[in-house]
């Protein structure tokens, strides 16, 4: 990437987002890739009732524990459930909550981290134990927690989620704006007579997304794995409902009987899982200009 | 002279905790007449910023505290205004010029939103209206083709265009008086000299009164009716610039005046004061500037001198040069 500060500099800057989007997905080979198998992997996940060839839920004994062919490419289950049509619908699953969760986390986290960076103070004090609180406890832990006192379903996994992600934001955002709250450009416009709340959305936001987008993109991976973990515990993704993780974990007491499901289910969240970190290290790179180089 | 504009009375600002506060300026008064361009000198540290901070109260609090005085300004005490009452002074009635232009802009905003944020904060124009009034800025400060260069953003300028950005926004809305905090420090001579030939354009075309910060002698010369020299948070001198530079009264002034390199001037090594500014707080007693002071003598240190006067405009706070004055 050794033509990336000439090429910054000289760019028209309606063109940034564009540029950065360019030299993220056409830099390096590897992140190309990651990102059409993510293409891929979104596609699945939207057009899943059209490309399943069989539905996930229907059961049949007459398939039981069959080996990959040319019916059921990667065999059947043991309750004879077509382990391709499994795995595209539980796609789903880990998209809706490994982007959902990032998002709002990031959003709730900014918000708690600009506010205790910017005023400082009593409201500092309270958000930093608030985080340092949440942080001590691991994500899954924490998740764990949540889950048994919420119980299952899909938006107490999404508030589980969020809540194990928001002091990474709230953290990153909080360092962010102590940084930028002391750039002359700040107390410029101050000194032209601009309040707080266009302060704070003008000219902090902007200059602290960076980094915030990068966590976003990389912890997309996480909460992917999360709730695969979460599904394999079995307080995740109810079954019969697909989702990458309970069919691990169905797949688990049948392992000798049909190992195609933990093999499918298994690959697929390696692949996207190291997808999305791969594009979350190349959004990095091109975001932060002191790390990459 | 007709009634000051801005008009700063006894102002004292503590830094610190407020159990063990340490002065870092310490009883300073100045006025600044309408119209007129008055010049604040002084080494690093000797408050100059802070004073500049005070008069738009953006000294940072905590550690900061305004801890006596008055900023009279336009008949009204800026100190005592409610707290949500200073946006509406600031970049109307007073606005400020900073030191880095390097980073005094806003790298993710194109600077004709920055200068449009100005105006529409003062001024109810509608959009196209804005957008005339910041060309127009940026024709008045020199910004080559301002319509094409609405959308570009700080990184695309050099030192001395970012400047003049700054200078656009400062002066968006007409100010009364303007305060500029170093301009051209942070600039290449040429570039300095660019500057400083704008803020005498803006004088007679705006006619804003400006209060220009500088360790630049040269520079308050030139631009300046009156000058202020600071030394450790407080005024020492205070006159028209004729005086200052001809009959410099306090011995830290005359120390300056000899320090300035000159063509003519065959010395090998450049006068010096020697010693360096006492660390805010430091002295209890006594005139500040003893330990450096060639002049000295026992009463300086028991004793602060007050302000002498030395003609109509001119004053001083040194016992030894008003002694001999008056003698």
């Amino acid at each position: 990437m050794t033509a990336l500060p000439s090429t910054r500099l000289t760019s028209a800057p309606d063109s940034r987002t564009l540029f950065v989007i360019k030299t993220v997905f056409l830099g390096n080979p590897v992140t190309m890739v990651a990102a059409l198998v993510i293409f891929i992997f979104i596609c699945v996940a939207i057009l899943a009732p059209l490309i399943a060839p069989y539905d996930p839920l229907a059961q049949s004994y007459l398939t039981i524990n069959i080996y990959p062919s040319a019916e059921h490419w990667l065999g059947t289950d043991q309750f004879g459930r077509d382990v391709l049509s499994r795995l595209i619908y539980g796609s789903r699953n880990s998209l809706i909550f490994g982007i959902t969760a990032p998002f709002l986390a990031a959003i709730i986290g900014t918000t708690l981290g600009v506010t205790a960076g910017y005023f400082g103070g009593l409201v500092d004090r309270l958000v930093t134990r608030l985080i340092d609180l949440l942080l001590a406890f691991p994500e899954l832990l924490l998740a764990i927690i949540i889950m048994a006192a919420l119980g299952g379903g899909f938006w107490n996994i999404i508030v589980v989620l969020t809540i194990a992600f928001v002091p990474g934001f709230a953290r990153v955002a909080r360092a962010s704006t102590l940084a930028v709250k002391q750039e002359p450009y700040v107390e410029a416009a101050i000194s032209v007579g601009v309040r707080t709340p266009t302060i704070i959305i003008r000219h902090i936001v902007p200059n602290i997304a960076a980094p915030i987008v990068v966590l976003m993109t990389l912890w997309v991976a996480s909460a992917i794995r999360l709730e695969a973990a979460l599904s394999f515990l079995g307080i995740g993704t109810r079954p019969p409902h697909p989702s990458w993780g309970n069919i691990i974990r169905d797949g688990l007491n049948n392992i000798f009987g049909s190992p195609w499901p933990i093999i499918g289910a298994g690959l697929a969240i390696t692949v996207v899982v190291l997808s999305f970190n791969l594009i979350g290290d190349a959004v990095r790179d091109v975001l932060d200009p002191e790390g990459g180089e | 002279m007709s009634r000051a504009l801005l008009k700063v009375e006894n102002l004292s600002v503590d830094f610190g905790p407020v159990s063990n506060p340490i002065r870092v300026l310490n009883d300073v008064s100045f006025s600044v007449g309408r119209g007129q361009a008055v010049g604040l000198v002084g080494e690093s540290g000797s408050g100059k910023s802070i004073t500049s901070l005070s008069i738009l109260r953006l000294v940072p609090e905590p550690p900061g505290h305004i801890a006596a005085g008055r900023v009279e300004f336009d008949g009204c005490d800026l100190l005592k205004l409610p707290r949500n009452k200073m946006p509406e002074i600031r970049g109307r009635d007073i606005a400020m010029i900073f030191q880095e232009p390097m980073s005094s802009l806003n790298p993710v905003m194109a600077i004709g939103d920055q200068i449009g944020e100005a105006i529409k904060l003062h001024r109810a124009l509608d959009s196209s209206r804005r957008r005339e009034r910041v060309i127009e800025l940026l024709k008045l400060v020199g910004m080559p083709d301002p319509v094409s260069r609405l959308g570009s953003y700080p990184h695309q300028f050099s030192g001395g265009m970012r400047q003049r950005v700054m200078i656009a926004m400062a002066l968006a809305c007409d100010p009364k008086l303007l305060i500029a905090d170093e301009p051209t420090t942070a600039l290449d001579v040429t570039i300095q000299a660019q500057v400083l030939e704008l803020m005498k354009k803006i004088r007679s075309e705006v006619n804003s009164s400006i209060l220009l910060i500088s360790h630049d002698l040269g520079v308050i010369a030139d631009i300046c009716d009156r000058v202020v020299v600071m030394y450790a948070g407080r005024v020492v001198e205070d006159g028209d610039v004729k005086s200052i530079f001809r009959t410099p009264k306090h011995p830290y002034t005359q120390g300056l005046l000899q320090a300035v390199p000159r063509l003519a001037d065959d010395r090998e090594r450049l006068y010096q004061i020697a010693g360096s500014v006492p660390a805010a707080g430091s002295i209890k007693q006594g005139c500040p500037f003893f330990a450096r002071c060639s002049l000295r003598q026992n009463r300086c240190q028991e004793q602060m001198p007050p302000m002498f006067q030395f003609g109509s405009e001119h004053s001083a706070a040194c016992w030894v040069t008003a002694e001999e004055e008056v003698s």
